[in-house]
């Protein structure tokens, strides 16, 4: 049996990379408020086209990094993600066979729980409460989706990452 | 982890991080730094001329205000001497320029670009040409982080200019408002009142400007009034802001950065 050579290491340390860009890029007014959380999309499609590959582990380090950019507690975003990234792969198989609209929802309520896991963070630390608006960025995420799949899986296929 | 956070043992390993992390931050910055230099370098020879000459006559309106201040300054020693009480040594400042980065929107966080390198340290205050913006709370080997007097988890020690009247400002949220909770309905405080760092809890030296009061509601059946005050500060427009190192900190600035200069404003 022939070992997988793993390749395209670079597009996916690309698409953190950029993700982490648009996570402190300036948005005037209110839309800041609405700012999806890039680097969990990424996560996402990427524990689930390859879950032999990227895991908790990767995930935790990504979100390492997302605190120290943040400057949130170490260990918050690392949390959420790690948590993300075992759900995804525990449900990739199941995923991957929705149609692009249900997984869009699937998206959104995984989100919902990566802010619920931050939302406790910011309880237990003594944060004051944030509103309504706080539940804005799963949504966003959920419309973005699709958009972020079709993109990811073009890169995916063209430069053969596996 | 987390709560070895908060007893600081993993700063280390943030100030690690925070290297790599660093070059994300310069190229988020980067369109606007290029805008600005843009505009700097693309503006027509009169409008800097025109410029020269609002700065000249600025100066020189500063230049006759510091000289009076100098007076007043050797008068209020004087009179210090007199009374016996303890000098008050001028404070110091360094320049730093913002980072144009979005924290977390819930949260007024502000990152600059001085570091321990400079002499920054943890609460040290920070200001702009108009009052108090906030003080430091982390310091990185690539940037520090500022939370703003109207981040909803901050408060800062103030007193009316006018009575001398000592309260406690808590931010809100909202970049232009900061409240005043603690106040009975019976103190005396109105529309249009300054407020300046009274100098307790030892973090902002006094005298400082920091809000002006907007909003005085005296509702009889609450304990305490509800007012509320603008900064003064241009909270979300200043690009380069002042670190104010005072009393005991100007040592610690020496050690790190030069032993020149003994007096005035430094860069």
């Amino acid at each position: 049996m022939k070992p997988v050579v793993h390749q395209g290491g670079w597009l996916i340390l690309a698409t953190f990379l950029a993700a982490f860009i648009l996570a402190i890029v300036p948005l005037p007014g209110l839309l800041q408020f609405v700012r999806p959380e890039w680097s969990a999309l990424i996560l996402i499609y990427w524990c689930m086209a390859i879950p032999e590959r990227i895991g908790v582990g990767y995930g935790w380090i990504a979100g390492l990094f997302l605190d120290v950019l943040k400057g949130t507690l170490l260990g918050q975003h690392a949390l959420c993600m790690a948590v993300l990234a075992y759900l995804v792969i525990n449900l990739h198989q199941r995923i991957r066979l929705f149609p692009l609209w249900q997984q869009a929802i699937v998206v959104w309520m995984l989100l919902n729980l990566y802010q619920l896991l931050l939302l406790w963070f910011d309880g237990i630390t003594g944060q004051p409460s944030k509103g309504l608006q706080f539940w804005l960025p799963p949504i966003a995420g959920m419309v973005l989706w699709p958009w972020i799949f079709i993109l990811l899986r073009h890169f995916r296929r063209t430069f053969k990452v596996q | 982890m987390t709560l070895d956070h908060r007893q600081q043992h993993l700063h280390a390993l943030r100030a690690g991080l925070s290297l790599i992390i660093a070059p994300i931050e310069y190229l988020v910055d980067l369109p606007a730094e290029v805008v600005h230099w843009f505009s700097e370098s693309m503006s027509s020879r009169q409008q800097l001329q025109e410029e020269n000459a609002r700065l000249h006559s600025q100066n020189l309106l500063m230049q006759a205000r510091s000289l009076k201040n100098a007076d007043l300054e050797a008068e209020n020693r004087r009179l210090r001497g007199l009374l016996g009480s303890s000098l008050k040594v001028a404070d110091r400042v360094l320049i730093a320029e913002l980072y144009n980065v979005d924290l977390d929107p819930y949260k007024h966080l502000i990152r600059i670009n001085k570091t321990a390198r400079h002499g920054v340290f943890v609460d040290q205050p920070l200001m702009d040409a108009f009052g108090i913006m906030g003080q430091v709370i982390k310091v990185l080997p690539s940037h520090s982080t500022v939370r703003l007097i109207t981040d909803p988890g901050h408060s800062i020690p103030v007193q009316v200019s006018r009575n001398g009247l000592r309260t406690i400002a808590t931010g809100t949220g909202q970049i232009n408002r900061i409240s005043l909770p603690y106040l009975p309905n019976n103190a005396d405080i109105r529309k249009g009142d300054r407020l300046v760092t009274s100098g307790l809890g030892e973090i902002y030296p006094p005298g400082y400007p920091v809000a002006t009061v907007t909003d005085v509601k005296r509702t009889p059946d609450r304990a305490f009034a509800q007012i509320s005050a603008e900064p003064t500060a241009h909270l979300n427009r200043s690009r380069e802001v002042l670190l104010v190192f005072s009393g005991q900190h100007i040592k610690n600035m020496h050690h790190s950065v030069s032993k020149k200069k003994r007096k005035g404003k430094n860069k």
